[in-house]
């Protein structure tokens, strides 16, 4: 197997050896594949690699719909969708971002602890790490909480890579933590006003359209511009995000500014994200239509919000925490590639 | 005014920022786990030449600049303006110092350079990428020297100076990268 470690510049400094790598595979001709025949190989076995490890684990694969005629709310991720004679005229049916809610009814319903590994759709992400589809592997375990998911995450990956990297260190921070370290800002108290000022002594000038009463967006700005390229080589593990930032996690019952999330980051590359989950229906409902809100504010799209997810909350979910993982990322790890395309046969640009 | 929306950004999409037009140079898009996405991006302001970072919040649209480049005939310069023109429609334009800059040392009559347009007037010149000047002053040839070594500075009928090879004569023409300002050759008309 190839030994290949990634060297992960920051972004700002990468772009001049991006664009030569780019033209490796852009200057192909388009019915080719992006990825290199080496890197295909390398895919299938890593796929393979993980089955083998949640069969080994006793964790039962599933499948879900890749069409729902229900949607995430989230007002950060932009579902594509389409028409279809099978439903109700006019209705909408949409491809899934992630398949989190229907693996939430299969865990409500007694499947234990489920994974599943699919093609998933987001609108308007294209990118160097970034194409509008792609595969992920989503794992719930019931009975964990997200610290020991956290732990599972690690050991994942240290096994299916191994061989294929350097073997990987692993490091755990809490939001705060990092963000008063690398970024010299409490994340959990800072106003608007300072988390600017932060950016600012940073070298960032910040875009206009920011939000005058909502730190979130200027968190986000602090996180992928100051925080995320300083990440150590390795596995790091950032876990108790802002309770603003919670999406589908627990509030934490001892520290009421945290939610139950963490993300996983690879060599600096964010890798995944995971929840604690939220296991109140009322709750659910009201982050749903605070979402559906917010969209209604911005002038957007507002979406059926998923109903069937709401009645299996009220039925009972298990106590239980879950992770999505971008395996095309994780590849690009594997592989050493510098752009999301050489990880796949055809990239949207060629698909 | 038209506009373009961050997803339509990449290299070489000219924006107005900050009352400048500017090219873009490099264009990444950056999202967290989850929350709001940014398009971080290099521009380069052509007004000024210099290239700045900047980052918009994805799904914001920006302001297009009205800038082309048009391949364009060198005629004169009349002791304040270069005067240009287009080789098909004959129009011609006037490009100030500022425009010329230090492409100035390499414009010779009729050759085509590119002309950068900013709401019709002439942003910037281009030169060709090779040119073919006369050397108007030079120390005098050493005949049979052809190692090229060392070499001297030689003066060209633009103003340019550039190094040359010892053997090059006053009266000859020479190849020159202006991108470089380095000696390419000897040459015929």
């Amino acid at each position: 197997m190839a030994r290949r470690p990634v060297n992960v510049d920051q972004e700002t400094s990468a772009g001049q050896v991006d664009g030569r790598c780019n033209q490796v595979w852009m200057s192909t001709p388009d019915w080719k594949p992006a990825a290199s025949l080496r890197t295909l190989r390398l895919r299938a076995e890593l796929i393979t690699r993980i089955r083998a490890w949640f069969s080994r684990r006793g964790l039962l694969e599933v499948e879900t719909p890749v069409l729902s005629v229900r949607a995430t709310t989230d007002p950060a991720i932009e579902s594509f969708s389409t028409i279809s004679a099978e439903t109700a005229a006019g209705a909408r049916l949409y491809l899934h971002s992630s398949p989190e809610f229907p693996m939430k009814r299969l865990l409500a319903a007694g499947s234990g602890s489920i994974y599943q590994i699919c093609r998933v759709f987001r609108r308007d992400e294209s990118g160097r790490f970034h194409n509008p589809e792609f595969t992920l592997l989503e794992w719930y375990r019931v009975g964990y909480d997200h610290y020991r998911l956290m732990q599972e995450v690690g050991e994942m990956l240290q096994e299916v890579l191994d061989g294929m990297t350097d073997p990987l260190t692993v490091s755990r921070w809490s939001y705060q933590e990092l963000f008063l370290t690398l970024a010299g800002v409490d994340p959990l108290s800072a106003t608007v006003n300072e988390l600017s000022e932060c950016l600012k002594g940073h070298g960032i000038t910040s875009p206009q359209a920011m939000p005058g009463d909502n730190p979130d967006p200027w968190l986000d700005l602090l996180m992928t511009h100051v925080v995320q390229p300083q990440l150590q080589e390795g596995i790091v593990f950032v876990h108790d995000y802002p309770a603003s930032q919670a999406a589908l996690a627990r509030i934490s019952e001892t520290d009421e500014r945290v939610a139950e999330r963490f993300e996983v980051f690879l060599h600096g590359i964010e890798l995944a994200n995971g929840f604690h989950e939220l296991a109140d229906a009322v709750e659910q409902r009201r982050r749903f239509e605070e979402e559906n809100r917010q969209r209604r504010c911005a002038g957007r799209q507002v979406l059926p919000i998923d109903t069937c997810l709401i009645d299996a909350l009220a039925h009972g979910l298990p106590d239980c925490a879950g992770v999505a993982l971008g395996v095309d990322r994780l590849l690009m790890i594997a592989a050493g590639v510098r752009n999301i395309a050489e990880s796949m046969a055809f990239p949207m640009e060629r698909s | 005014m038209a506009s373009y929306s961050t997803n339509e950004f990449r290299g070489g999409l000219k924006i107005m920022i900050d009352g400048d037009p500017c090219a873009i140079i490099e264009n990444e898009f950056v999202k967290p786990g989850k929350g709001q996405a940014f398009n971080r991006v290099k521009i380069r302001n052509l007004k000024t030449g210099r290239v700045v970072d900047r980052t918009f919040k994805s799904g914001e649209s920006v302001e297009s600049a009205d800038v082309v480049e048009v391949d364009m005939q060198y005629l004169y310069n009349d002791g304040e303006f270069w005067h240009f023109m287009t080789p098909d429609s004959f129009e011609q334009y006037a490009a100030d110092e500022k425009a010329v800059g230090e492409s100035a040392k390499w414009l010779k009559e009729q050759d085509l350079c590119e002309i950068t347009l900013w709401n019709g007037t002439p942003l910037l010149v281009s030169p060709p990428n090779f040119v073919i000047l006369k050397v108007t002053e030079t120390d005098p040839g050493v005949r049979g020297d052809t190692s090229g070594g060392g070499g001297k500075p030689a003066t060209l009928e633009t103003g340019a100076v550039v190094r040359v090879p010892l053997f090059v004569d006053i009266g000859e023409l020479i190849k020159v990268d202006t991108r470089t300002g380095e000696y390419v050759g000897r040459a015929k008309e």
